[in-house]
């Protein structure tokens, strides 16, 4: 008896029938992974890099190396959501008539849940967060962040989150609840198992990150501009990331609190989300909706940030309408906390109330529509020039004006009364996000790789990913609106009706031809890479761009600029260009910066087990690694020698360097 | 962190910390003005003074949005000039969204249970 | 395109025509850190926002259970507010201390505040304890679930705020009053003195309007 009570006590709910051995799929992606996974473990080590990733990665606390993990994180994650996206289009054309198709409900239910979950938070929010990172301090004139030390700590709770996904893919199961995890589905009555404590606690995790990562680059923004840049000079980008962080730092606590709210009803037999004592399962999705609609904000606006860029280096003209493009996205940071119900119309609290939220919602479509008519008038009459970041916009207006419309059509509540779950809804965000969101990231990368490498991405792949997604998005959702209106719901794993096979199959043909795009973006990195003395840009320029990331060198030093540049205007290196700035290649001062730490890996991994712990019920695990976490976090705290000065002679030998590689150029 | 040369600063300690100053005065007055907002809601409702249960809401609700103003004015030193303004409004700006939150779910959960369960709203109260 | 000459900085334009473009002498940014505490706390503020809201929408949803009229013994919260609000003006007195430069000043009176602020945990314990012995713990009620969770974060800051104190006496001793410490004693007086903001939230809308019929 006691024997068994400390094995429960070590593993709690976990043994040996956790491990999904009975399921085929999950078997043979296993071996994969473990296959995949010792060969990278094996090329690093027979490299010898383990040392190299050590210092040079896992511990910087160098802003660039961090977005660019940010990014890697996103795409890694990216492949792994869509395997789960073409698996629910193969499994939806395939089972009608009888068939059930090969993924059996319990099955399919994790899939939707976890292409969701992954989508926006580990491939989106990481994605966004990373170029971020990247662009911003650049765009600022800054050395780095405000607080470089929980920037990586940050990278690091994401990636904790990201673990623990990965690991319910192979050590029990994911939440079968849909994204969002509404109770009572999401109670411990209807789910008993551990899927829904996988998706809370790796959310729980990651969220640190997230609002840190707000917190540090919202004062990065606020303090640490170059001296003259004003509010209304900085570059647009940087505006939509200071508005985006603020509806980070705004948001993501009420996603904290309900989250925490539903581990107390599972794990303490709180009653907040169960009918019997009183509790409520509407005040769950209304909580996470006020949290969840300043997210999809939180996505699109620095695409929209980044469209801007794009869209007037490449028209090689100022932005049209700069200061209404700022206000513009004022307002929709602060509308986008009075639209949530529209995400629940159907809950029934009524006229007044629905028709409140329905006319918001169509009032926030006002500025976003005012953006749009800035891009295309920065484009009239301009020399536009059609790289691959430009095509991505391009694109992106089109797609993003038919998701834009048919988010108003649902804003009408009796409309959405129809369309609510329905595949309509489903169309409807994937055109958002795909379109806005994931096209604005992939012209971003395009845009500003040449600035994190050196090189720019070889333009024929760029070309094939771009039509390959674009043309294999309208395939794959277009389809999903007519099922939707045709009344259909999502997350269903069969159908009866035969006749609507040949839409699924049109999606699901859709699903293929993006994974062309996504091959064709990988196949573009590798080539790049092969091609990279070709594709080489000595100039720190490439693309003639207006804004200060293009005053520096390819890659940046990592102190960024040496001497800290001053502003006088919004396109600021456009204006030094105009005035035939000198580079200045002497009189080098020693640079502040701070040192490397591996306080944040070492914390986001003692979070990993806290988090496994609590999942699986594992009070000893849990205990122990609550207090290391309090440990190391104390004892980071007692490190009061944080910060170096890099001396003149190394500045002056890396611009030197620099001044030399433009010579070349030349 | 980016900011520690506290060893080779002569002169530095305000300077760069940017921190409000404070006085003995300043926290006297906002101690005993918290004391007294604190003490008479207290007894408005311990000593029952006003019959009305709505109208003591009403009342005690003020007296703790003045002396959350106290303190933020005397404890936290809050005003326009700190950090140039932003923590300011980084208050205001949480201030609309705390009322957002609290007024639309009250708003938005009371207009559901009136419309969807009208008989069990008197069996919860 | 736009020759911008119009919105030259004042002072920063040398010989008329050329602008200077760089800076030519080390540029201290400001530091961040006390914005960027003080936004972290608006960001708590709206972990507790969510949690009072939700005490607003269940808080009066009984299940038959006991009600807050039959449980607050309001001369024991006020008995705690009393302790809270002392911890606050002990606090002030040791930032006092520290413009003053007074190190031992400092400790102590941070010392007294961490044991006010005990004080305060272990009044809400024994609250805690004694509710849960009558059977109205958080499982009784989603009234009580949403009491708990408020109140129990509330405490758990306070929980954390004296731990953080502690580390911080023992910084304090090792390094005396220099910049970093100063900075962490200016954010942890911001995150004190912000529980006691919520805790005026707290009594009046939990407590105090629980008990009113």
């Amino acid at each position: 008896m006691s024997e068994l009570d400390l094995t429960k006590l070590i593993f709690g709910r976990l043994s040996w029938e956790s491990i999904p051995l009975h399921d085929p799929i999950l078997i043979g992606t296993f071996i994969m992974v473990a296959i995949g996974g010792t060969a990278v473990l094996g090329f690093i080590t027979y490299k010898k890099a383990w040392g190299y990733l050590w210092h040079e990665w896992f511990t910087s606390i160098d802003h660039k190396k961090i977005g660019i993990m940010y990014m890697v994180l996103g795409l890694v994650m990216l492949l792994r959501g869509f395997a789960d996206a073409i698996m629910m289009r193969i499994q939806q054309a395939w089972a009608f008539g009888g068939s059930e198709g090969y993924l059996p409900p319990e099955h399919y239910d994790q899939i939707f849940t976890a292409h969701g979950v992954i989508m926006i938070f580990f491939v989106a929010m990481p994605l966004i967060t990373g170029v971020m990172n990247y662009v911003v301090p650049l765009q600022i004139g800054a050395r780095d962040v405000a607080f470089p030390f929980l920037n990586n700590f940050s990278f690091w709770m994401t990636t904790a989150g990201a673990v623990l996904v990965m690991v319910s893919l192979f050590i029990g199961e994911f939440a079968k609840t849909g994204w969002l995890a509404y109770p009572p589905l999401s109670g411990i009555i209807k789910s008993p198992g551990v899927g829904v404590d996988y998706y809370i606690w790796a959310l729980q995790i990651a969220g640190v990150g997230t609002l840190l990562s707000g917190v540090n680059l919202l004062v990065t923004i606020v303090k640490m501009r170059a001296p003259g840049m004003s509010l209304m000079r900085m570059p647009v980008f940087t505006w939509t990331a200071l508005c985006t962080n603020v509806l980070i730092v705004a948001a993501f606590p009420v996603l904290t609190a309900v989250l925490a709210l539903l581990a107390l009803d599972r794990y303490a037999d709180f009653a907040f989300f169960t009918t019997d004592l009183g509790g409520n399962v509407m005040m769950y999705i209304n909580l996470i909706w006020i949290w969840g609609h300043p997210e999809v904000y939180i996505l699109i606006l620095p695409a929209f940030g980044i469209f801007s860029e794009v869209v007037s280096t490449f028209s090689r003209k100022r932005l049209f309408g700069y200061a209404s493009m700022v206000y513009a996205t004022v307002v929709i940071t602060v509308l986008s906390y009075l639209v949530w119900l529209h995400h629940f119309f159907t809950m029934g609290s009524g006229p007044t109330v629905n028709s409140f939220f329905g006319i918001t919602t169509m009032i926030i479509s006002i500025p976003t529509g005012a953006k749009v008519f800035n891009w295309l008038f920065t484009m009239y009459r301009g020399r536009i020039e059609f790289d691959v970041p430009m095509l991505w916009t391009v694109g992106f207006i089109i797609t993003f004006v038919i998701g834009g419309m048919t988010g108003v059509l649902l804003a009408v509540p009796p409309a959405d009364f129809v369309l609510h779950n329905s595949l309509f809804l489903v169309a409807h965000f994937h055109n958002v996000i795909i379109g806005g969101v994931l096209f604005g990231l992939f012209a971003g990368i395009t845009y500003w790789y040449p600035k994190a490498f050196g090189y720019k991405l070889d333009p024929f792949w760029g070309k094939m990913s771009f039509w390959f997604w674009t043309i294999g998005f309208y395939f794959a959702f277009m389809p999903l609106y007519v099922l939707g209106l045709m009344g259909v719901t999502r997350r269903m794993n069969k159908f009866d009706d035969p006749s609507l096979q040949i839409w699924f199959v049109i999606a699901a043909f859709g699903a293929i031809l993006i994974a062309i795009g996504i091959a064709s973006f990988l196949i573009q990195l590798y080539v790049s890479y092969r091609r990279r003395d070709e594709l080489r840009d000595d100039t720190g320029d490439p693309w003639h761009g207006r804004t200060l990331e293009w005053s520096t060198s390819s890659p940046p030093p990592y102190y960024n600029f040496a001497f800290t540049p001053r502003v006088h205007d919004l396109d600021a290196w456009w204006q030094m260009k105009e005035h035939g700035y000198q580079r200045p290649t002497s009189g080098f001062l020693p640079i502040h910066m701070p040192k490397n730490t591996g306080a944040g890996i070492i914390l986001a991994g003692i979070s990993t087990v806290l988090g496994f712990a609590l999942i699986w019920h594992m009070w000893l695990l849990a205990g122990v690694s609550f207090f290391a976490l309090l440990a190391v976090a104390i004892g980071h705290t007692f490190n009061y020698d944080r910060d170096y000065h890099i001396p003149a002679d190394e500045v002056a030998g890396i611009e030197a360097e620099r001044t030399r590689m433009l010579a070349n150029h030349v | 962190m980016s900011q520690s040369d506290h060893a080779h600063d002569p002169h530095g300690h305000d300077h760069h910390d940017d921190a409000p100053h404070s006085t003995f005065k300043g926290y006297m007055t906002g101690f005993v003005l918290s004391v007294i907002l604190t003490a008479i809601p207290f007894w408005l409702v311990m000593a029952g003074v006003i019959q009305d249960s709505g109208m003591t809401a009403l009342v005690i609700l003020g007296f703790a949005a003045v002396q959350i103003v106290v303190h933020m004015i005397y404890f936290l030193h809050m005003n326009f000039h700190s950090e140039g303004g932003w923590n300011m409004l980084a208050l205001i700006f949480t201030a609309v969204i705390v009322f957002i939150a609290l007024a639309g779910s009250l708003w938005v959960m009371y207009h559901l249970n009136v419309n969807m369960m009208p008989g069990l709203m008197k069996e919860y109260l | 395109m736009s020759e911008i000459t119009h919105d030259t900085l004042a002072g920063s334009a040398e010989d008329g025509q050329r602008l200077q473009f760089h800076e030519t002498t080390e540029h201290h940014p400001e530091t961040g850190t006390l914005l960027g505490f003080w936004i972290y706390l608006m960001s708590d503020c709206l972990i507790f926002a969510s949690l009072f809201a939700t005490y607003g929408v269940l808080g009066r949803a009984y299940a038959h259970g006991p009600t807050g009229q039959e449980l607050f013994d309001l001369p024991l919260v006020a008995m705690n507010t009393t302790l809270l609000l002392l911890s606050s003006i002990t606090y002030g007195f040791a930032m006092l201390r520290m413009q003053m430069g007074k190190l031992g000043g400092v400790m102590v009176w941070l010392a007294i505040t961490g044991l006010l602020g005990a004080g305060f945990l272990g009044l809400e314990l024994y609250e805690f304890h004694h509710l849960i012995t009558e059977d109205a713990g958080p499982g009784r009620s989603a009234f009580l679930s949403s009491f708990f969770a408020l109140v129990g974060t509330h405490g758990l800051h306070v929980l954390f705020g004296i731990v953080w104190l502690v580390t911080l006496l023992f910084q304090l001793k090792k390094h005396g009053l220099i910049a970093e410490n100063r900075r962490r004693l200016f954010c942890l007086s911001m995150f004190w003195h912000f529980l006691d903001v919520v805790w005026i939230g707290v009594f009046t809308f939990v407590y105090l309007m629980g008990v009113l019929p």
